[in-house]
């Protein structure tokens, strides 16, 4: 074969992979063909990691076939991992895919220089500069996500201004080395300085913000591999990278939406200070409380149950009691079905793969302006875990710091009842009217502990 | 500006519509393998990184190219592995079952 016939034969193989990756997204547009899609995007990548290996530019094979079964060795785990683990090892997918794609435009930057050109330059040091941030901004994430580091917003004074200055020295490094990309000495510098932005980005954000964050970080990792594309000429990384880049873009907007939060203001704003004043001002309240027997007489007379599950129903590990409780009420014919906010949980869709994962079907779990509609003709709203979600608050209260965030309108359910492990406000430290109502009924326990109870009380044959 | 910038504007430009239009479709209930399936088609990097590893143009970018092969494989399959673990665990409550 003459080099002209095999370079023809690797680009229509890489043709037909980006072919295949916008069918992949297409597909996993509903959970009916969405498997599909998984099978498009892997004989995508087979295609085009198989068309590059026959590459005949490629001169040493010993450490890409040792590196791809270490990739492989470490990936088949971090495939397996609990569902409850997914969002962080996202994170920490993304932080690979940065890494990766940062160490190919410094190794494209070393094996170019000195006969790399100012818009060469400009490309690598943009591409270079988004990946190393997005590589230690979502080992932060990860790290807190997984509880190694403090969840809470970490917060000093003048944090902003350093983050911003730490952000504009990398980009002048990176401008005066586009002014002379022969500079060498400054590439490590200009690296060094976005991988500590990388961690000023992500460690002032926490808890809440958790969703938008990785999909923010989801983003920046596809353009950062978008870029490469770029500095590389390859229209794959261009389409693969753009198509992760608008997801996780997309998905960003959907989550700030969901929590009427603009970017700056989750970027800059750290969400999770505690309001003093509306935390005082609970304590005079008083909350009805009732025990899983009651709870169980009032979810067995009711015809429609809508359950909202938050992030508390991860912690606790409850989603399979929860599952329990649906087939016990299930059974008893009452109409059960789940609420679902888009930023419960800590990424997005977090709680409906929990669910998934405990065999709710699907058509179960129900967005949140559809279910919002029927609330008004619900019996009883059972809040798993989920605070802010339900803050009422949100609607009425001007002054709330979640005010004008849209919720699910648990309030307006003939019958409220709440899991909750005691009276502590939820992560944003926000006080939440809900507890106060006459209809609401506080079931104060461990949301594992308590369903499950729930649930023994119903195969009881009480009520 | 290089030919070749531009394009690969196109092309960019291009995707991001295509990409934009079709992720507006997809469902909330999948927003969370969405996520693990576009991190494990990003992960196409992985072939830039064989180019650098094996072409040894340097002990630099070999190395540099052999961390980044272990780290995007390990995304594309991780990606594709838990993606369709997740999908599996999708189940409709229609009586199509025996």
């Amino acid at each position: 074969m003459t080099p002209e016939v095999t370079q023809q034969l690797l680009d229509s193989a890489y043709i037909v992979a980006t072919v295949l990756f916008i069918l992949a997204i297409k597909w996993l547009s509903s959970p009916v063909s969405a498997r599909r899609g998984v099978l498009a995007g892997e004989i995508a990548a087979a295609l085009a990691v198989g068309a590059t290996l026959c590459n005949p530019e490629l001169v040493a094979y010993k450490w890409v076939i040792i590196t791809l079964i270490i990739g492989a060795a470490v990936g088949v785990p971090l495939g397996m991992v609990h569902m409850t683990a997914v969002p962080q090892r996202t994170a920490l997918s993304h932080a690979f895919g940065a890494l990766s794609a940062a160490l190919i435009g410094i190794a494209e930057y070393y094996v170019g220089v000195p006969q790399v050109t100012r818009f060469q330059m400009a490309e690598i040091g943009l591409e270079v500069i988004i990946g190393s941030l997005t590589f230690t901004g979502s080992l932060i994430a990860a790290g807190k996500l997984q509880e190694i580091l403090p969840q809470r917003p970490i917060v000093y004074r003048g944090q902003n201004f350093v983050s911003l200055s730490v952000l504009s020295a990398a980009l002048l490094l990176a401008i005066a080395l586009v002014v002379n990309p022969a500079n060498a000495v400054l590439f490590p510098i200009m690296v060094a300085v976005a991988l500590v932005f990388g961690v000023l980005l992500v460690t002032p954000i926490g808890g809440a913000d958790m969703p938008t964050v990785i999909s923010l970080l989801n983003s920046y990792a596809g353009f950062s591999a978008a870029l490469l594309g770029f500095v590389l000429n390859s229209k794959v990384l261009v389409v693969a990278g753009a198509l992760d880049g608008s997801s996780g873009f997309i998905l960003s907007v959907i989550m700030c939406k969901a929590m009427n939060r603009s970017f700056t203001n989750v970027m800059f704003g750290a969400f999770g200070q505690v309001q003093a004043g509306a935390a005082a001002a609970a304590e005079a309240r008083t909350v009805r409380s009732a025990s899983p027997e009651e709870a169980a007489g009032i979810l067995a007379a009711a015809s429609s149950v809508v359950i909202v599950p938050g992030y508390g129903m991860a912690v606790a590990q409850a989603q399979h009691k929860v599952r329990e409780l649906y087939d016990a009420l299930t059974k008893k014919g009452v109409d059960v079905r789940f609420g679902i906010h888009p930023v419960a949980g800590r990424m997005p869709g977090h709680m409906n793969v929990l669910l998934a994962e405990a065999d709710i079907p699907y058509e179960r779990l129900v967005e949140m302006e559809e279910i919002n509609s029927d609330m008004p003709q619900t019996d009883v709203a059972l809040i798993i875990g989920a605070n802010d979600v339900t803050n009422p608050a949100a609607r009425t209260d001007a002054s709330s710091p979640i005010y004008g965030m849209p919720i699910l309108d648990v309030d307006k359910a003939h019958t409220v009842m709440v899991i909750k492990r005691s009276m502590s406000p939820g992560f944003a430290g926000i006080d939440n009217p809900l507890y106060y109502m006459d209809k609401t009924l506080m079931l104060f326990g461990d949301a594992k502990n308590f369903v499950g109870a729930i649930v023994r009380e119903l195969a009881g044959g009480h009520s | 500006m290089p030919a070749d910038f531009l394009s690969n504007l196109y092309v960019f430009i291009l995707a991001g519509f295509v990409g934009f239009e079709l992720i507006k479709k997809v469902s909330p209930l999948l927003h969370t393998p969405l996520m693990s399936l576009t991190n494990a088609l990003d992960a196409i990097v992985v072939v830039a990184a064989i180019i650098i590893a094996a072409r040894q143009e340097s002990p630099l970018s070999t190395v540099l190219g052999a961390i980044a092969v272990a780290a995007s494989f390990s995304n594309m399959v991780g990606g594709f592995v838990i993606t369709d673990r997740m999908l599996r665990m999708f189940k409709t409550g229609k009586p199509k079952k025996p």
